[in-house]
């Protein structure tokens, strides 16, 4: 034990400052949701439409560019940023992604102003314990949601825990599309939370089926399932994004995206 | 099918074949079925030779119902219960014809005609043993659990700190993945391919676009193939620092926990630096690669560090006392019970069983670098986690090899399969053999995909590790086993 005690000691405090102070969120180079400028849009072009592979891009004619983006359904494949003849979807680290409505993640000219937490919402900023369910994801979402806990993130350091009772929880985070098989227990599970108690989709599989919404097994998110009161799309959202997104809820961060627009 | 040596027989004839071919040393790997034309079945059984050489394919149509094969490899049993679950066939003399995917007992999804089975077979979802001893306890677990775990339910017998027996039930997230590849491009499988198993999601688009690459007979460039090793190899490492770091959390060494999901970071965070993104997505495409990548120079240095820092920390794990005793001996599993249930990866090589896909059937650049691949024969927790170690330090030289070697040129051919082409495709992910079958339709979509999936493997041998140990060893034998549950259950 004295290795490891010595070992420690020597190698010196790994956690990075941020989001307190400096930049490093460990997310160097990471691609995020394409950024969309539909004043590139061509005439009558939706290549981006026929590529996506989840409809995230539709061709709309009401629409700017005549394309409407649900970054919702954005399963940050970049097959449009490829496809794309103009640059109007191009590649960015936009990835803070964790909004409070759902309308917030369809891209718009004329976004609504930010929504202020809900009443009670504040009163967790100091300490927040959280149930993590997976309701069927590909264990993407798993691996980035453990890493929150690994000595770079340290999320304990933000007063942000994982407890292993629904009865200590005050927020429940779903992964995955919810598949039929798990719809009961995620249901029982928030059941048994007590109240005030708050839902979190976490992935673009929950916030709206993903790839894997649908067929024969599998809902489409969590939207009719349970009331979710922050969306995080990503396929999956990388440690930090989970960071700001949790942040972001208790109303010690503002919400980056508006209108599906990110802030610089 | 490209990519096997394919014979079609009558379907009563496969229990000889299948005893022939473990008289001759091979190996089944898997069972399969897809409706070839509206209303016609047919199953496709695949095997490993006794040589190295082509995977063996045989292809029957069941008239009534097949017989099932799992008496004589075990390592079957689970397939058939899906295609009975998936197509409403049923499989004559099943030793166990219970459900195994679904939950409920819905029409047939591959053929809503076939009438459910329910009425032909016994349909328990769970199939436990009747024990009616007081003093035996069951202990339900699931699927709900502790910290943030993938969801599935274990069902504990046990007396004291005795388990008497092990039941896991793991396919609550069961997601019909292989259904949603139908009607697809198949460049746009891809991007499923690589969500079956997130932490696998170079592996799974690998042997998917093998697949699709034998099923069009093209050539992959020669860069884009060194580059694939690089990703996969990647791959490899960053899965085995987190299974070393998961490992010492069950063990309770917290900072042994800590030091590994931190290494576990770095690789991941090189990854992103690389690549764009943290689970090496959006690069492999049918034909080679999405685009170039430019490894330059940081990325054989940034290894090197990786490396001698995971060197030190293998080298403290195995100075600890207390992680040692806690894995040595438990959890073992014997050469016999690994062949016959179908044990992969890691798993068998910790039980004498040296296969490993990239020197046996050799892909992407593999034939063309020295490959080192541990074997040992304990088949304890011990031996299961040294192997892994022990790929770590052997995934980093190989990559340097790849970068020192890496040659200018494209990394893209053309790739597409013609209307009818079937294909098979596979990797050594760092859980083990992952194949891919895909069948692509008149219209040159995609009409069937079969995956074969190393977790799916070794959940069904992990059970008889567990059956009459005691409850302190789990939690360290399940972490031993490095297993997925979105990979098993797909």
């Amino acid at each position: 034990m004295a290795l490891w005690t010595f070992f420690g000691l020597r190698e010196g405090k790994a956690t990075t400052p941020w989001p307190r102070r400096g930049e490093a969120d460990g997310q160097a180079g990471v691609l995020g949701m394409p950024r969309f400028a539909p004043e590139h849009c061509q005439e009558g072009c939706a290549a981006c439409a026929e590529i996506c592979p989840t409809g995230a891009i539709a061709p709309r004619a009401d629409a700017p560019g005549g394309i409407a983006v649900d970054y919702g359904s954005c399963v940050v494949c970049q097959l449009c940023t490829a496809a794309c003849p103009t640059g109007a979807l191009s590649p960015s680290h936009d990835w803070a992604f964790g909004v409070r409505r759902r309308e917030d993640l369809v891209w718009s000219e004329t976004p609504a102003p930010e929504a202020e937490p809900a009443a009670g919402q504040r009163a967790f900023r100091r300490s927040l314990h959280i149930r993590h369910v997976d309701a069927g994801s590909c264990n993407g979402c798993e691996s980035e949601l453990q890493a929150l806990n690994n000595p770079f993130y340290n999320l304990h350091r933000l007063g942000i825990f994982f407890t292993p009772s629904p009865r200590f929880a005050d927020l429940l985070l779903v992964t995955g599309p919810v598949t039929h098989a798990m719809l009961g227990p995620l249901r029982a599970t928030w059941e048994a939370m007590a109240e005030p108690r708050w839902v979190m989709a976490v992935g673009t599989c929950a916030v709206s089926g993903g790839i894997a919404g649908g067929g024969y097994a599998c809902g489409n998110g969590l939207d009719g399932v349970l009331p979710v009161d922050l969306y995080l799309p990503g396929c999956p959202p990388n440690p930090a994004a989970i960071i700001v997104a949790l942040l972001t809820f208790q109303g010690r961060l503002p919400q980056r995206v508006l209108g599906g627009r990110h802030a610089e | 099918m490209n990519g096997t040596e394919a014979a079609t027989v009558p379907c009563a004839q496969m229990a000889e074949i299948a005893r022939d071919l473990f008289a001759q040393g091979g190996r089944m790997q898997m069972v399969y079925a897809w409706h070839p034309e509206p209303e016609v079945t047919e199953l496709l059984y695949f095997a490993s030779p006794p040589e190295g050489g082509r995977f063996l394919l045989w292809r029957c149509r069941p008239e009534g119902d097949p017989p099932s094969l799992a008496r004589i490899w075990p390592s079957l049993g689970w397939y058939e219960r899906e295609i009975m679950d998936l197509f409403g066939l049923a499989f004559a003399n099943h030793p166990e014809p219970n459900r195994l995917v679904l939950s409920e007992d819905i029409p047939p999804p591959f053929n809503g005609s076939a009438p459910a089975r329910a009425s032909r077979m016994a349909d328990i979802p769970r199939p436990l043993p009747a024990i009616e001893a007081p003093e035996v306890q069951t202990l339900p677990f699931g699927p709900v659990r502790a910290d943030v775990l993938e969801s599935a339910e274990f069902t504990f017998f046990y007396i004291g700190e005795q388990i008497i027996h092990y039941h896991p039930h793991l396919f609550f997230k069961h997601r019909g993945m292989e259904a949603r590849f139908a009607g697809l491009t198949p460049r746009l499988g891809t991007v499923w391919a690589e969500r079956v198993s997130g932490v696998g999601s170079v592996a799974h688009a690998l042997a998917y676009c093998q697949a699709i690459e034998a099923a069009s007979s093209c050539q992959v460039p020669r860069r884009a193939r060194a580059l694939r090793v690089l990703l996969a190899e990647l791959e490899r490492v960053y899965n085995h620092l987190h299974y070393l770091g998961h490992l010492a959390n069950t063990t309770t060494l917290k900072v042994g926990e800590a030091q590994g999901k931190l290494l576990e970071e770095r690789a991941k965070q090189i990854n992103a630096r690389l690549t764009g993104s943290r689970f090496l997505r959006g690069l492999l495409a049918p034909g080679g690669l999405r685009c170039d990548l430019a490894p330059d120079g940081w990325l054989s240095p940034a290894l090197e560090e990786l490396r001698a820092e995971t060197a030190r920390y293998v080298d403290l794990l195995e100075h600890s006392d207390s992680h040692l005793d806690r894995l040595i001996t438990t959890g073992v599993l014997s050469r016999n019970v690994a062949l016959d249930q179908g044990a992969t990866g890691p798993v068998q090589r910790a039980s004498g069983i040296d296969r490993d896909l990239r020197r046996d059937h050799p892909y992407a650049a593999y034939a063309d670098l020295p490959l080192v691949v541990p074997v040992r024969s304990e088949g304890d927790a011990y031996a299961r986690s040294a192997i892994r170690a022990a790929e770590i330090d052997a995934a980093i030289a190989m990559m340097q090899r790849v970068l020192l070697l890496l040659e200018d040129g494209p990394v893209r051919a053309d790739c597409t399969p013609a209307p009818g082409a079937e294909g098979l495709g596979w990797a050594e992910s760092p859980r083990g053999t992952l194949f891919y079958a895909v069948h692509v339709g008149a219209d040159g979509r995609l009409a069937r995909v079969k995956i074969k999936s190393p977790s799916y493997s070794n959940w069904r041998v992990f059970p008889f590790t567990v059956h009459e140990t005691n409850m302190m060893d789990y939690a360290i034998n399940e972490a031993s086993f490095g297993l997925t549950i979105a990979g098993c259950a797909r």
